[in-house]
């Protein structure tokens, strides 16, 4: 017998019972159809301009810091002063991102942009963001073709540029919007091959419990939000 | 890993015997407890979120088989292998054959308890590949040689200078005259050290928290970002889990990460919360080339239906323990197996034998605080009842306990008799112990004194005490 069989043969018998019969089978597979909400707490819910806010302070609260411009011509302008503040480079691994080609980074020349994924000496990435979460000021970050996953966890600088048209309360409604865009013939959601909820730089506290940033992934998480909304 | 449950006694004897463990003890006493009751006060909603979130491992125990088959056919379309496997040698060897085939030299391996419970880093290493743990306090403890001592912290039993100690000893490649007093310069030759790693690896292993049925995905949570370098540097990504992370959907899944964090560090969430399904699609510029999930049940699907049941709920958070004083008194390597504290006197018999493990679940003084703070609302102490039943019907309880518990059931089920003579024995004790308000030493209960004192009795037994207060309440009245 298979190990499969084994196992499965195992769990029915403890559950002293056989295979659900197909009527069964189908009222739980309504139930992953329906996927629905359990409950949602009320710091993941409110107007536009609440969940923008709370949105900013969640992710201050877990030492991002935020940089808020009024359109994407002052973007690069943003970018330069944060890695001239932080003594980095000006030169920035971007990913290849429609959202991002927008943005006239010819307006600062001086700033080099490579597009691709990330290689292991980059010092600071530039990537776009799936959605931001106002319930815990989370990231939702989608890997793809534009979208790769390494630029959000090899650098020490990790740059994201987003909308606040794209802040939502909570997770569940972070999957809503990924559900829609990404919606199947069948109805179920073509899921990208990694999804990263990003919360904050990248820390340890294995060393008696002291909170530490940069452990593997980025050391500093800096937000330049283009206010849209 | 061998076990060395069957030495509790002793385990726990040197563990309050170590200073340095000792001091760190008393920085995760001072350190977690305080940010989850902090944590909570954020979340109005906390206790509802903890009745749904058992409520829906609950339902999915209940049809552990279809949701297994569910998830495995979504694995399964996304381009993905599972491997069912029955016990710790079968999971290993899955592992073995995936790194042959890929001509692995080195893995680099993201925190998972499974691979801990099924001995995976030796087995690779008998096997000629480097297994390379790159969760900080995995990695410390690998250099060191040890087990974990906690299932999120697994280096909270080492001071500072305990890792300092350790890095200079198994870094002999630096410059022995490097600075390493402070903690960020321990972290940053950590970093650099294993970033070389992250880059030469072929396969990466990971654990996992949730499987999702509606997607056929695994989910991690680490505040780091290894377990994410890990599964994205490397060729293959293998996903060592065990059968009870099944749930339902993405939703259901979001439900038990509200209390995840909350309840092991005391963070609203955790920084990386990593969603994977299947290996790199055509068009991705990273990620694995393949991606397989080793399911491990050893033993567990034997627990369904049983008074250990409700165990099989656990998400392995650690509130439990860090909430525990036992544990926080031992120590984690006391309870000589993968699984300490409370979670694990009860999970380490269920997995690997009473008679291995039976010390396990009497290590409890019933003070309950792990039910208490337990997410998936387990009611751990009643299960380690369970335990300690089992083992008396198996006789593997020690005679003297047997014999004492022998003639105590003699006398009360004769309530005269328990009565005179637990009043005789109150007053004796009473007037014998008068002097010192307690024994250091009483005969034929050596074990029991050997680590506590027993308070002197007040010159009456309860039936006395009773009597008397009800005679001077209706005097009073």
């Amino acid at each position: 017998m298979s190990a499969r069989d084994d196992i499965l043969g195992s769990v029915r018998r403890s559950l002293r019972r056989d295979r659900l019969s197909d009527e069964a089978q189908a009222a739980l597979q309504r139930r992953i159809r329906a996927h629905e909400r359990n409950i949602v707490p009320q710091r993941g819910s409110g107007s536009g301009a609440e969940i923008a806010a709370r949105f900013i302070d969640e992710a201050k609260s877990v030492a991002v810091t935020v940089q808020p411009v009024a359109s994407d011509a002052e973007v690069p302008d943003a970018i330069v002063r944060y890695l001239a503040q932080h003594n980095l480079p000006a030169r920035v691994a971007m990913a290849p991102s429609a959202a991002l080609e927008q943005i006239p980074w010819a307006s600062r020349p001086t700033l080099e942009v490579r597009r691709g994924a990330a290689r292991p000496d980059d010092q600071v990435s530039v990537t776009p963001a799936f959605a931001g979460i106002a319930e815990t000021g989370t990231l939702m970050l989608t890997s793809g073709a534009e979208t790769p996953t390494t630029l959000n966890l090899l650098p020490y600088d990790h740059v994201v540029v987003m909308r606040t048209s794209q802040i939502v309360g909570s997770y569940e409604d972070a999957w809503d919007l990924l559900r829609q865009s990404r919606s199947r013939a069948d109805g179920l959601i073509d899921m990208p091959r990694t999804v990263n909820f990003i919360t904050g730089p990248s820390r340890t506290g294995d060393i008696e419990q002291k909170i530490l940033m940069g452990a593997h992934g980025p050391r500093r998480l800096h937000i330049v939000l283009i206010e849209d909304a | 890993m061998e076990s060395t449950s069957h030495r509790f006694k002793e385990n726990a004897r040197e563990g309050m015997a170590n200073p340095s463990l000792q001091r760190a003890m008393e920085n995760m006493r001072r350190g977690f407890p305080d940010k989850r009751l902090a944590a909570i006060g954020r979340l109005p909603e906390f206790d509802a979120l903890r009745d749904r979130a058992r409520d829906i491992k609950n339902h999915v125990l209940e049809h552990l088989d279809f949701y297994l088959e569910a998830w495995e056919a979504k694995v399964t379309a996304a381009g993905g292998h599972v491997h069912w496997c029955r016990d710790a040698e079968e999971a290993r060897r899955t592992v073995l054959a995936i790194c042959r085939r890929l001509e692995a030299r080195t893995v680099t391996k993201g925190k998972s308890m499974i691979a801990e419970e099924i001995a995976l880093n030796p087995f690779l290493e008998a096997n000629g590949i480097e297994p390379i743990e790159t969760d900080l306090g995995e990695y410390i403890i690998q250099i060191r040689n040890e087990p974990p001592s906690h299932i999120i912290a697994p280096a909270i039993h080492l001071t500072q200078d305990d890792i300092e100690k350790s890095f200079r000893a198994s870094h002999r490649q630096l410059d022995p005259g490097r600075p390493l007093s402070e903690p960020h310069q321990l972290l940053d030759e950590a970093r650099s050290l294993l970033r070389d790693k992250f880059i030469a690896a072929d396969v990466g292993i990971t654990g996992a928290n949730f499987l999702i049925a509606e997607t056929g995905s695994s989910v991690i949570v680490t505040n780091e970002g290894n377990g994410d370098l890990t599964q994205t540097l490397t060729k293959a990504h293998i996903v060592v889990t065990s059968l009870e992370k099944v749930v339902p959907t993405l939703e259901d899944a979001q439900t038990i990460l509200r209390v995840l964090a909350r309840s092991a560090t005391g963070q609203d969430y955790s920084v990386y919360t990593t969603v994977s399904t299947g290996p790199r699609r055509p068009e991705d510029l990273d990620g694995p080339g393949e991606y397989h999930v080793v399911l491990l049940d050893n033993g567990r699907s034997r627990m369904l239906g049983t008074e250990f049941h409700d165990m099989l709920r656990c998400i392995r958070c650690g509130a439990c323990m860090n909430h525990c004083p036992v544990y926080a008194t031992v120590g984690g390597h006391a309870y000589g197996w993968v699984y300490p504290g409370p979670m694990g006197a009860v999970l380490t018999p269920s997995l690997i034998g009473v008679d291995e493990a039976g010390h396990l679940p009497n290590a409890s003084t019933f003070c309950g605080k792990c039910e208490s703070v337990c997410p998936m609302r387990i009611p751990l102490p009643r299960m380690m009842r369970h335990w300690r039943e089992r083992e008396f019907e198996r006789h593997l309880s020690p005679a003297a306990s047997r014999y004492g518990l022998g003639l105590w059931a003699f006398l009360a089920k004769r309530p005269r008799l328990y009565r005179l003579v637990n009043g005789l024995m109150a007053r004796v004790l009473g007037l014998l112990g008068r002097e010192h308000g307690g024994f250091r030493h009483l005969p034929l209960a050596g074990g029991w004194t050997g680590g506590r004192d027993m308070p002197a009795p007040e010159g009456e037994g309860f039936h006395q005490a009773w009597a008397r207060k009800r005679r001077e309440r209706t005097r009073a009245a």
